[in-house]
């Protein structure tokens, strides 16, 4: 049991989340937050395993992760 | 449910003005983990350079002194001599530190001065909008290098980490990179050496790290986060070029 949480206010949308995760869990919305960026969230929280992989690649520190 | 993954207290819980995809970010990060994981924090005075790091103040939980373009190896030095019980780095960008701080490094390093740097190379000058940097790669388009960096007209790129670890002062010397979750381990770990050695008083430790600047090198986030993988790391070799003591 896992859970990921993404600062969306925080959030630049670079994607880099996207790419580290094994499982693709994450991806970019197409809203836009207040620094006009689209941030990233995460699809099918279920599937998480909490490696943090997402978080760490996180240039802007906006992902915690809980196990 | 633990948190396995949170902020590291030495790092203030703020938006950066560093644009999407910027690997300083994470190398900010992933000093602030060293220092907590050491306990330095409270005894740090971390010198800041001028380039886009210049608001480390900002950024970090520290003391933080800002030096002027190029000297933060200098200004570190004169900050360990007179507090020698605290922990001291400089955070340069490589046209700060590899050309405008040519002179300031080589002698900081050569003295052996009991210090840390963070060298980030992102192969331009990011802040001032993408000039030419001493470790632009060979056929680079940068603004002042139009048709690309030519080896006949501007030399090679520098290779600092290997360059500073000929020095005799030079305690550690490394070379790492934050694009990909395997790479960014092993720069948490050379990092963490780094400080070990200045910690324990072994001497003048250096960590160079390869960055993406994605807007000057007109890329996207993806794109010029690959290009590190790819471009960067080919010919600035990832590694460990000096660890005398084997820390
Ligand atoms: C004495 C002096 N000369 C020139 C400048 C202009 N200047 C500001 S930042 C910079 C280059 C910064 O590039 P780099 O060190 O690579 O850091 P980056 O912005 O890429 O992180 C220059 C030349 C200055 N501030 N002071
Ligand atoms: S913690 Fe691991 S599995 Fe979960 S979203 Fe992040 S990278 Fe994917
Ligand atoms: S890595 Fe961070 S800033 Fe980039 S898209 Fe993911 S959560 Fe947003
Ligand atoms: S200009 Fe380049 S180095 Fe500066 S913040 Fe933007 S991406 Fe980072």
């Amino acid at each position: 049991m896992a859970l990921i949480r993404i600062d969306e206010l925080r959030c630049k949308g670079c994607g880099l989340c996207t790419i580290a995760c094994p499982h693709k869990l994450i991806v970019l919305s197409d809203k836009i937050n207040h620094q006009g960026y689209t941030p990233a969230h995460i699809t099918l929280q279920d599937k998480c395993i909490g490696c943090a992989l997402c978080a760490e690649m996180c240039p802007d520190v906006a992902i915690v992760v809980f196990k | 449910m633990k948190q396995v993954f949170k902020k590291p207290e030495s790092l203030k819980d703020v938006q950066t003005h560093f644009c999407p995809g910027c690997h300083h970010g994470t190398i900010h990060r992933l000093v602030a983990e060293a220092m907590d994981e050491f306990g330095v924090q409270q005894h740090t005075i971390g010198v800041a350079s001028v380039g886009c790091s210049v608001f480390l103040y900002g950024y970090f939980d520290i003391d933080v002194v800002e030096s002027p373009h190029g000297r933060a190896a200098a200004v570190a030095t004169g900050v360990k001599r007179a507090k020698p019980d605290s922990f001291v780095f400089t955070y340069q960008g490589d046209g700060d530190l590899a050309a405008i701080g040519t002179a300031e490094i080589i002698h900081a390093a050569n003295r052996g001065e009991d210090i840390t740097v963070i060298f980030v190379n992102n192969t331009t000058y990011g802040m001032t909008g993408g000039q030419m940097a001493p470790t632009t790669l060979l056929g680079q388009r940068t603004s002042t290098s139009p048709y690309g960096r030519n080896k006949s007209k501007d030399g090679a790129p520098i290779r600092m980490a290997e360059l500073l670890s000929q020095l005799e002062g030079v305690a550690f010397s490394a070379r790492v990179a934050v694009d990909s979750p395997r790479n960014l381990m092993d720069a948490k770990k050379q990092i963490k050496k780094a400080f070990r050695y200045q910690v324990e008083g072994k001497g003048f430790s250096f960590i160079e790290a390869l960055s993406a600047c994605p807007t000057n090198w007109g890329m996207n986030p993806l794109s010029a986060n690959a290009r590190v993988g790819a471009e960067m790391c080919d010919y600035f070799k990832p590694g460990v070029y000096k660890n005398v003591e084997n820390l």
